[in-house]
């Protein structure tokens, strides 16, 4: 049996070279194949305590994380900002030792500022991993959406993949534009030019990358369609003229949903604005994976946790 | 340098399966509530040649699983996440079977606790039975095998190497001891 080199982190998808994230995925289906056992529980982590230290509102990541640390019999504590100490005051810096002496092993951090994992792995000395830090990274998303893709169309490379929407502010999308274009695929970023970010960077960074106007344009052709969630406060500071219209450019309208083939995914990281960034009927369609997304992310977090308990 | 020494050829390996084989036959009186489960890598081939060679004399195909024990080990803290997991594929429902677990060589005995743990999260079969084709002995823990190819006494010093087609391209059993 061959074991990779210990790792303690993994706080974005650049930490991992593609080769681990090949493992990541394979096992990841061995770890799906425990979640559809009568008994959904396997004893790989007894013993192991796992903290969620979650700084940001979340369901989907906290809970499936959660699911995930329990289907490895490791002891799960959620710990939420509101109602700790972080109330008096206390420091992320000071939380997370706390955390170390109550005897962690693994950590769990979701967190409003980009970077607060890293902080995090300084202080710590068991295994961290981020589940979404400002724009900066949200590893874990990426990857149920890699091994999603790979599930439905049997292989990420040279597949065609848009996102589209607010991709400055989302770490979704900075994660999935690594872990896409490093296995393979071409992606096509779409947005509003207030929205879109520091794409001659980008271009420059990523080769299989491109940009587009045009949603329209965008989608023809398209194997993937990844909508992102639109933050309304990014009406009030001045970026959109309004939702409708942002909807009639952006959005996976009915219209579009006509248009983009059978074949092709549509994606959603959630939570979803329906009738924003994407139409109800949009998000039902036999070819939205959207909730497999979320069975998914149960899955590929156990991986994680395993690959991370040394 | 190391010394190399082959202790079974294909032929001896056909006919140490044949063997256990009829052995699984005789044991279970007919073989109705048999299951045959190999454990990965080469426990899952070994199990598919023992069930070919019962439907070859009995003319019953008995079914084949394969169950991965990783996720059951005792030695995560020391050695470490495995970079691969197999694949566990077993029928649902063992209430009433006879599981044969089938492995290529039994050392310390810690592969077998670990799928013995294993298949009861999946079910409570009627018995657990073992098949390997070496016992090298240096058990660690009180469990035996109910099947074996060959024992072949070993120093723990020694490596034991079982070689199938399906996975090596080729079929031989050797033992390599370190020249010092």
């Amino acid at each position: 049996m061959e074991h990779p080199p210990r790792r303690h982190q993994v706080i974005d998808l650049d930490d991992l070279s593609t080769e681990e994230i090949e493992e990541i995925l394979a096992t990841t289906e061995s770890m799906k194949e425990v979640l559809s056992r009568e008994i959904k529980q396997v004893p790989a982590l007894r013993g192991r305590n796992v903290v969620n230290m979650f700084f940001e509102d979340s369901t989907r990541t906290r809970i499936s994380f959660e699911l995930a640390a329990r289907a490895l019999s490791a002891n799960i504590v959620n710990f939420t900002a509101r109602g700790s100490s972080v109330e008096k005051g206390e420091s992320l810096i000071d939380t997370v030792r706390t955390l170390q002496s109550l005897g962690a092993d693994i950590v769990v951090i979701r967190h409003s500022q980009s970077g607060a994992p890293y902080l995090v792995a300084r202080h710590f000395q068991g295994a961290v991993i981020n589940a979404g830090d400002g724009r900066h990274a949200h590893p874990t998303q990426a990857l149920l959406d890699l091994f999603t893709i790979r599930e439905r169309l049997g292989q990420v490379r040279d597949l065609r993949v848009v996102i589209v929407g607010d991709i400055v502010h989302s770490r979704v999308a900075r994660s999935n534009i690594w872990g896409l274009t490093r296995m393979g695929a071409h992606v096509t970023l779409c947005a509003p030019p207030t929205l879109l970010g520091p794409s001659q960077h980008w271009l420059a960074t990523w080769p299989n990358l491109t940009i587009s106007h045009s949603l329209d344009e965008a989608i023809k052709g398209a194997d993937v369609v990844m909508a992102l969630r639109l933050q309304k406060e990014r009406m009030q500071a001045g970026l959109l003229p309004s939702l409708r219209e942002y909807t009639r450019a952006y959005g996976i309208t009915p219209e579009r949903l006509a248009q983009i083939g059978e074949g092709t995914l549509i994606m959603h990281p959630g939570p979803m604005n329906e009738g924003v960034e994407i139409s109800p009927e949009a998000a039902t369609a036999p070819n939205s994976v959207i909730e497999a997304q979320v069975t998914n992310g149960v899955a590929v977090r156990m991986a994680l946790l395993y690959r991370l308990a040394g | 340098m190391k010394d190399r020494k082959q202790i079974l050829t294909a032929d001896d390996i056909r006919r140490a399966l044949v063997r256990i084989a009829h052995e699984i036959d005789e044991r279970n009186g007919g073989l109705h509530d048999v299951i045959l489960v190999g454990v990965p890598r080469r426990g899952v081939p070994l199990a598919e040649r023992v069930a070919a060679a019962i439907a070859d004399f009995e003319g019953v195909q008995v079914p084949v699983g394969q169950l991965d024990i990783t996720l059951y080990r005792d030695d995560l803290r020391t050695r470490g996440p495995a970079a691969l997991i197999g694949k566990t594929n077993i029928q649902p429902d063992l209430t009433g079977k006879a599981v044969v677990l089938v492995d290529d060589v039994l050392y310390t005995g810690r592969t077998v606790r670990a799928a013995l743990d294993a298949i009861a999260d999946l079910g409570r079969p009627a018995c657990i039975q073992l098949a390997v084709l070496i016992d090298r002995g240096h058990r660690e823990l009180p469990i035996r095998a109910d099947f074996v190819g060959k024992n072949v006494p070993t120093s723990r010093s020694e490596r034991v190497m079982v070689h199938l087609r399906e996975v090596d391209d080729v079929d031989e059993v050797v033992i390599e001891r370190a020249n010092t």
